[in-house]
């Protein structure tokens, strides 16, 4: 029989028996929902974990070093060395190859240097980080006071909140420095608005070669340049500050200390030129080759982190990504996850039992009528599919309905959170998702489930012997 | 049709044996018998002589014990369920004393059965189930439910079930046996005009002597499992 004279039937049929075939959908509702609002629960915690974490721009980068540099992170090298690959310079050519990687988006140098500022007349010492443009639309920066880079090579700078303060203490020396550290009272945050717009100007030193007269500012670009050696340039930048952020984002794992003037990362690699690694570069006699520290390589999403980890590894790098430390996070989700489907999944269990209770029932009341449709000329192939289709339709009705409390559920879990977290006076939060995924796959778990149920009513009622069916009375 | 010189049906030492423990049913035992395309052939002998049991066996409802049973040439104890289902399908009409038409379904939804079964296209299956209604005289009563009409009328609706997918031959187990004796006339008389118009082989089982006399050209007389007269009407 044609699939669709199957499903007519067995839909005929299911409405002959509508209140015993109700009740067996309704028990693979309930299985569903239930199932439906478990894992709903474990998909909106992750969420809300994820949405964290991934705030803080780490889970989509590599943090790659030269292997024999200081910046190996030893312990998450080990498990992955490749030894036949032997350690190179990670340098501009490098970099370029790096980029080339397939989903790499963004490689940007990490670069980090104490130095000093001026504002208002008074120095400050503080730590400039680069930061790159893809930073704004990950949505690490959302929350700042101000505004992000307009561009990335504007001369621009946004103040880490603490550092912010203290360039207003120092303005005015009567509130002591970290009085109002942690919180963030009206007029701090007038005061710290205050300071937009204001500029404060960075003192560096350029490296330049000798033999050409100094005059070319702002270039670190030493590519075909003589090697001779080279002096020290000292020069002065104005930056306007256009925010203030609270914590430097995803810091700590580009290197130590955390950035606390963060400026446009192509900025901050023109006045890098006193640099460690370009010290080291100097007295090695390396040249005037540019060569990094580290670099932070950014992929098109979290899922690609470990292909791009170990083809950097297979350049002869070091990479670390953040994705190694919460590996463990990942399983400890993988098995709430396990645990929620399971438990969720007992009730649909026992929903697929009243399938084979109602179906096998069925069989009985219909001998006759499986007898007569023998004898019209249906194999037993017929006969299963149509036992099938019953037991497929009541699945996907139940699958359906079943979706919909589940996901109805998650919305009443979700407002009882939000009104006790409102009475705790604590933000709101999404505990429950229903994403398309747990929905699709809800409705054909209960179609497999339920399909699975009519194994066994499906060959029975196929073996069914005609000359008896239709004998009996 | 399926005419191809062969006969439409030929028994060849066609046995089914029924163990019931320690002792052994012989409901057919031995049967060899041929008859040609377009017989009406009446199946005649006292309860229990294996008339059902040769009729099912012919339309591979059952499988013999041993010996062979051919439809048009094709020997049915060799085929697989499925193409014994195909067989029924496109081969054979059933009819039963009992009707076994299917109550939660109108007559018409009835006859269209077995064009479902045999996936024959749904455009096609109106026109055919309409046609098949028309030739037992019942299009007043397409759309009612088997409940709703009457013994006769019932057994009518049996008979275009039978015949809509225009089978070669057509078995009728006691077709009459529910029907008063007026009512089973028709029926015969709606049988013999098939026979005669469409040239189907009927195979007819049936206790009234007189019917089968009156009505068939050829009868079989059966007992104890045995073939016991094989008689052309003059
Ligand atoms: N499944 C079975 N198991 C055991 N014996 C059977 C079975 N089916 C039929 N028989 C026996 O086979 C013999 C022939 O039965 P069959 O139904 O063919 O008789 P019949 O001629 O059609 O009788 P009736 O006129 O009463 O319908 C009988 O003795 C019957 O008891
Ligand atoms: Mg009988």
């Amino acid at each position: 029989m044609k699939i669709g004279d199957l499903t007519e039937l067995a839909i005929r049929n299911l409405r002959e028996a509508l209140l015993r075939n109700s009740l067996t959908t309704l028990g693979i509702t309930v299985g569903v929902a239930s199932l439906v609002a478990m894992l709903s629960l474990g998909a909106g915690l992750q969420h809300l974990a994820d949405q964290r974490l991934s705030q803080s721009g780490l889970f989509n980068a590599v943090i790659v070093s030269p292997r024999n540099g200081f910046g190996d992170f030893g312990g998450a090298t080990t498990r992955n060395q490749s030894p036949v690959v032997t350690p190179r310079q990670l340098d501009d050519v490098a970099r370029d190859q790096i980029g080339k990687l397939p989903h790499v988006t963004e490689v940007y140098p990490n670069i980090r240097f104490p130095t000093e500022i001026y504002f208002n007349g008074s120095p400050y010492p503080t730590t400039v980080a680069g930061i790159p443009m893809s930073d704004s639309s990950d949505g690490a920066f959302d929350g700042m006071t101000g505004k992000f880079f307009s561009s990335g090579s504007a001369d621009e700078a946004i103040l880490q909140s603490e550092f912010a303060r203290q360039l207003i203490a120092g303005a005015s020396p009567n509130t002591p420095p970290n009085a109002h550290a942690g919180s963030t009272s009206p007029e701090l945050t007038a005061e710290l608005n205050s300071l937009l717009g204001k500029e404060i100007t960075v003192r560096y030193a350029e490296r330049q070669p000798l033999v050409q007269p100094a005059g070319t500012p702002l270039s670190n670009d030493a590519e075909g340049d003589a090697p001779g050696g080279f002096s020290l340039v000292p020069h002065q930048l104005n930056l306007r500050i256009v925010g203030i952020v609270e914590t430097e984002p995803a810091s700590g794992l580009a290197g130590p200390g955390q950035g606390r003037l963060l400026i446009p990362e192509r900025v901050a690699e023109k006045l890098s030129a006193a640099q460690g690694s370009d010290l080291r570069a100097l007295l090695s006699g390396g040249g005037s080759q540019t060569t990094y520290q580290s670099l932070t390589v950014r992929v098109a999403n979290a899922s690609e982190v470990e292909r791009a980890e170990s083809a950097i590894k297979d350049m002869g790098f070091s990479a670390f990504s953040l994705l190694d430390a919460t590996r463990n996070l990942r399983v400890v989700f993988a098995v709430f996850d396990l645990l929620l489907g399971i438990f969720g999944s007992l009730a649909l269990i026992v929903a697929s039992l009243g399938i084979i209770n109602t179906l096998v029932m069925a069989i009985l009341e219909r001998r006759r009528e499986i007898g007569v449709l023998k004898a019209l000329g249906a194999a037993d192939r017929d006969i299963k599919g149509l036992f099938f289709a019953e037991a497929g339709v009541m699945g996907v009705l139940g699958g359906i309905c079943g979706v919909v409390f589940g996901w109805l559920i998650g919305r009443a879990l979700n407002l009882g959170t939000n009104i006790y977290l409102a009475r705790l006076s604590l933000p709101s939060a999404t505990i429950s998702v229903v994403p398309l995924w747990l929905v699709i796959s809800a409705i054909i778990f209960a179609v497999i489930v339920s399909l699975a149920a009519g194994i066994y009513p499906a060959s029975r009622a196929a073996k069914l012997n005609p000359i008896e069916a239709l004998r009996y009375e | 049709m399926q005419g191809n010189g062969q006969p439409a049906i030929r028994a060849d030492r066609l046995t089914r044996l029924y163990k019931m423990g320690e002792t052994t049913v012989r409901a057919l035992e031995d049967i060899s018998l041929e008859i040609g395309t377009g017989e009406f052939v009446a199946l005649l002998g006292t309860s229990g002589s294996g008339k059902s049991t040769l009729l099912n066996l012919i339309a591979g409802l059952d499988r013999p014990t041993s010996g062979a049973i051919y439809a048009h040439g094709k020997n049915l104890a060799e085929m697989d369920s499925e193409e014994l289902a195909r067989h029924r399908s496109q081969s054979i009409g059933m009819v039963f004393q009992a009707f076994n038409l299917l109550p939660r379904m109108t007559m018409a939804e009835n006859v269209e059965l077995p064009l479902r079964l045999a996936e024959v296209d749904r455009n096609e299956r109106a026109q055919r189930v309409r046609d098949a209604i028309e030739r037992v005289g019942l299009s007043a009563r397409t759309n009612h439910r088997p409940t709703e009409l009457s013994g006769g009328e019932q057994q009518r609706a049996a008979l275009a079930r039978a015949l809509v997918n225009r089978p070669a031959i057509l078995l009728a187990d006691e077709p009459t046996g529910n029907l008063d004796s007026a009512t089973g006339k028709e029926i015969m008389d709606l049988l013999r005009e098939i026979n005669l118009s469409l040239r189907m082989t009927i195979v007819m089982v049936t206790h009234q002597r007189e019917l089968a006399e009156r009505y068939s050209e050829r009868l079989l007389l059966m007992r104890d499992g045995k073939l016991e007269a094989d008689g052309v009407r003059q």
